[in-house]
């Protein structure tokens, strides 16, 4: 292996790792801030249990997102100097941005609302959280046009004497039309992801029965978190439809690679829904296809041309393939690991749509009173957040394995971006310490989650208010660490 | 004023403000097992900074994003070059933060335990690197005709940035029991005023030896005034702290890293990163920075959203500024209870 490669892995490790916190975070924030208003409109004692039942998972989780996030700012300069000397003047600026207008912002409030119950006024209290899921959409934001400008580099030019991208237009960078599609993707995804996390843990509390009194409580939170996800996951479905046409104009090789269609269809291009024969499609024994789908996914209509493979490849070596010592030369062609492509394209709207059935499924099983507990219904909780997480992890492997070779499409390819100065036992130290620490951190977490699962709703305590009484200076905290 | 020096101070300040802020969260963090006796003493100082930590932490990656997008070939000569003390950095930084939030979440007092040892660790090892690492860069380093850092960990570890670690982890000693003793009440408060006097005599030692040192090798007018200011308040902090002044002694630790990360800041311009190597390698404010584009976007985004932020986050501080005691802490959250509320 060399610096490349370690460098390669590092970042998927740490970037699928840190992208199964951060959809719970977003989502959660914006559902306990849900949940918390409800209390303070209906006073409704069960609304108030669930934010605090519900506050206690998101900051579990929030903790380690936060944490994870910081590896994700540094590597970029301690694995990828010589991407961040070429794309720096473009890519710096969303970072610095994300840091002044989201990072402040999500952890300053909230601190504010973790230990403000007995010093902020309710409808302030709720606001905080409200805050902090702003936050987190601003984050994401800057992160996603970021990236989006490594799929579609817009807003820059290239300057032959710094031999870098410079910035000429910040608002086009902002609104890059792949900007415009993925953050709303992205968004719903991980509203999806959060609400059947809610549905998926009180679903099973409620079916496993083993707190009976607050059945009604998590019913409220079943229902709720049902109702979310599926207009969440049409949303999604609706977003990632838009998301192929925009991919297959600015990168019709990642679409080809998407369904390892090697061959250009002029029309009618049939989708691939499975293959058995090879791996990366290339010959198959036996498919199941759907007959002009795909024309219809990448262009909108029945009968458009869908690019393949081949002619791609031939195409982008006339325009890229001629100097070997140019930042944006691949010796291998310009062509992703279509095994991996083809199956994560396959997994992500497989389990996020399986995801987004799901929970249809849950608010049919809970209609009109019903109460389900089989079994099957609790293996269906526990299946729903998992089968979004995974559907999350695998439309970012398709997206960013789909555009490789490049780490910025047609500017520079992942080999030139990596630090010429770091070693390769630097690199091992690195990659290593941080997928052991990972895994010991991921063990940490569930079982935190789950023991707090566990426990159950937390008993009503009405919050004092601080406009009302003053709380005396010797009382004790309402929250401490 | 050229836009480049304007960045290279807005990054000062960034740093600035990490350092005068987290800086005592480290020194809290650290005292951990010096100044508190027992669990609730314990929980007493980890909740004078539970509020407020994360947004401490977010200076650094508001320095580090700045640093990227102002200056490229500065934070991409500086990360990769500086690889394995970020490396322990980031590990630290990351057992620390969730030292904060997972200690509480079980009673079991070797669990609890466990997690104090991450925060004392993880206090202690970006107190002492980033001293390092400072020194470092105003120093020089070995850099070559494309910028790359040509040494290696053992580079680093000279005498002199040594005593740059020593003086962060003693100067962050003294400022976090300074907010101790200006946030706390009962025994742990006057503990934290003795413990501040004394490990701040040694911070105030070292301090001295480490800026000399410097305004000896890199120093200008400029420097030397700012350094002579953070000598003068910091000793105007021990003074306010034997005599039961918190809030001044506090201000004076404040003062003092503020004024003397602004004198490193001072003594490094215009370079960012100067070589040791050949002085015609250094990385400038010039060389090493955006276009005038980027950086002109980047002030006015700045312009807006650092007096927003610095206004919430004092109100924050604001609303956090009651002393805490150990009578304030309360019972360990059971986390068994089996769930049944007063509305049930």
């Amino acid at each position: 292996m060399d610096v490349v490669d370690i460098a390669r892995w590092q970042f998927g490790i740490t970037t699928v790792y840190h992208f199964l916190f951060v959809p719970l975070t977003v989502g959660l924030t914006a559902l306990v801030a849900l949940l918390e208003t409800r209390w303070l409109r209906t006073r409704d004692p069960a609304y108030l249990r669930l934010t605090k039942f519900f506050g206690k998972l998101l900051l579990i989780n929030f903790a380690i997102g936060v944490v994870t996030g910081i590896v994700q700012e540094f590597q970029f300069g301690m694995n990828w100097s010589d991407y961040s000397r070429f794309v720096g003047d473009v890519f710096g600026a969303p970072l610095a941005v994300e840091g002044l207008l989201a990072f402040f912002l999500e952890s300053t409030f909230l601190g504010l609302w973790i230990f403000g119950w007995d010093k902020l006024p309710g409808p302030l209290h709720a606001g905080c959280m409200w805050i902090v899921h702003i936050g987190t959409l601003f984050s994401s934001w800057f992160i996603l046009a970021a990236n989006s400008w490594m799929q579609h580099p817009v807003g820059y030019r290239y300057d032959p004497d710094s031999g870098r991208a410079e910035l000429t237009d910040f608002a086009a960078v902002m609104f890059n039309k792949v900007q415009l599609v993925t953050f709303p993707h992205v968004i719903l995804a991980a509203y999806m992801t959060a609400a059947l996390f809610m549905v998926g843990v009180s679903g099973w509390l409620y079916a496993a029965r083993k707190h009976a009194e607050d059945r009604e409580v998590h019913r409220k939170a079943i229902r709720l978190g049902a109702a979310v996800a599926l207009v969440a996951g049409l949303g999604v479905a609706v977003s990632g439809d838009f998301q192929g046409k925009v991919m297959t104009e600015v990168q019709p090789m990642k679409m080809a690679a998407a369904e390892a269609l090697y061959e250009t269809e002029e029309s009618c291009a049939p989708f691939s829904v499975l293959t058995i024969g090879s791996l990366d499609g290339s010959e198959e024994k036996r498919a199941i296809t759907i007959p002009c789908l795909l024309s219809f996914l990448a262009t909108g209509s029945f009968d458009g041309r869908v690019e393949g493979i081949n002619d791609l490849r031939a195409q982008y070596e006339q325009e890229y393939g001629t100097d070997p010592g140019a930042v944006y030369y691949s010796p291998d062609g310009y062509v992703p690991y279509i095994p991996v492509t083809y199956w994560s394209f396959r997994l992500m709207i497989g389990l996020g749509m399986g995801a987004a059935l799901g929970s249809a499924l849950v608010l049919w099983l809970t209609r009109r009173g019903r109460s389900p507990s089989s079994r099957w219904f609790r293996l269906l909780c526990i299946g729903l957040p998992l089968g979004a997480l995974a559907g999350n992890t695998f439309g970012w492997i398709f997206t960013e394995m789909g555009r490789q070779p490049w780490v910025v499409f047609g500017l520079m390819t992942t080999e030139h971006g990596v630090s010429p100065g770091v070693s390769v036992t630097e690199a091992m130290v690195s990659v290593v310490t941080l997928t052991l620490l990972y895994g010991v951190l991921a063990v940490i977490e569930v079982g935190l989650i789950l023991r707090a699962v566990r426990a159950g709703l937390p008993p009503y305590v009405e919050p004092p208010d601080p406009e009302t009484h003053e709380p005396s200076d010797d009382a004790p905290l309402a929250f401490a660490y | 004023m050229e836009l480049t020096t304007v960045w290279f101070i807005l990054i000062a300040v960034l740093w600035i403000g990490y350092f005068a802020l987290e800086g005592f969260d480290f020194g809290v963090g650290m005292l951990l097992p010096v100044l508190a006796h027992d669990d609730r003493e314990r929980r007493v100082l980890i909740n004078t900074i539970g509020p407020v930590w994360d947004g401490n932490e977010v200076w650094v990656l508001v320095a580090g994003g700045a640093t990227f997008a102002a200056f490229p070939e500065w934070y991409a000569t500086l990360f990769s070059g500086f690889y394995l003390p970020l490396l322990l950095i980031l590990v630290a930084l990351i057992v620390r933060g969730l030292a904060f939030e997972y200690r509480h979440q079980r009673s079991e007092p070797t669990w609890a335990a466990r997690w104090d040892l991450a925060l004392i660790i993880g206090s202690f090892v970006p107190a002492l690197l980033w001293g390092v690492a400072f020194a470092n860069i105003v120093r020089g380093v070995p850099l070559d005709a494309d910028h790359e850092f040509t040494g290696s960990l053992l580079t680093l570890l000279n005498p002199y940035g040594l005593l740059g670690g020593v003086v962060t982890t003693l100067l962050f000693l003294t400022h976090g029991a300074m907010f101790v003793s200006l946030k706390t009440d009962g025994e742990i408060r006057y503990r934290a005023r003795a413990f501040a006097f004394k490990i701040g005599i040694a911070a105030a030692v070292a301090a001295v030896a480490f800026l000399v040192w410097t305004q000896v090798e890199t120093g200008t007018a400029g420097s030397a005034v700012f350094f002579v200011a953070a000598a003068l308040c910091l000793v105007g902090g021990l003074l306010a702290v034997r005599t039961g002044r918190e809030g001044w002694a506090f201000a004076g630790t404040f003062a003092t890293i503020a004024l003397a990360v602004a004198g490193l800041f001072v003594a490094l311009f215009p370079d960012v990163m100067p070589s040791t190597t050949d002085a015609a390698y250094s990385l400038t404010t010039t060389n090493a920075s955006a276009t005038a584009y980027t950086l002109k976007i980047m002030t006015v985004v700045a312009a807006i959203f650092t007096p927003l932020v610095l206004g919430y986050q004092a109100w924050s501080y604001w609303v956090f500024r009651k002393r805490i005691a150990v009578h304030h802490i309360p019972e360990p959250a059971h986390h068994d209870h089996d769930g049944v509320g007063a509305s049930s």
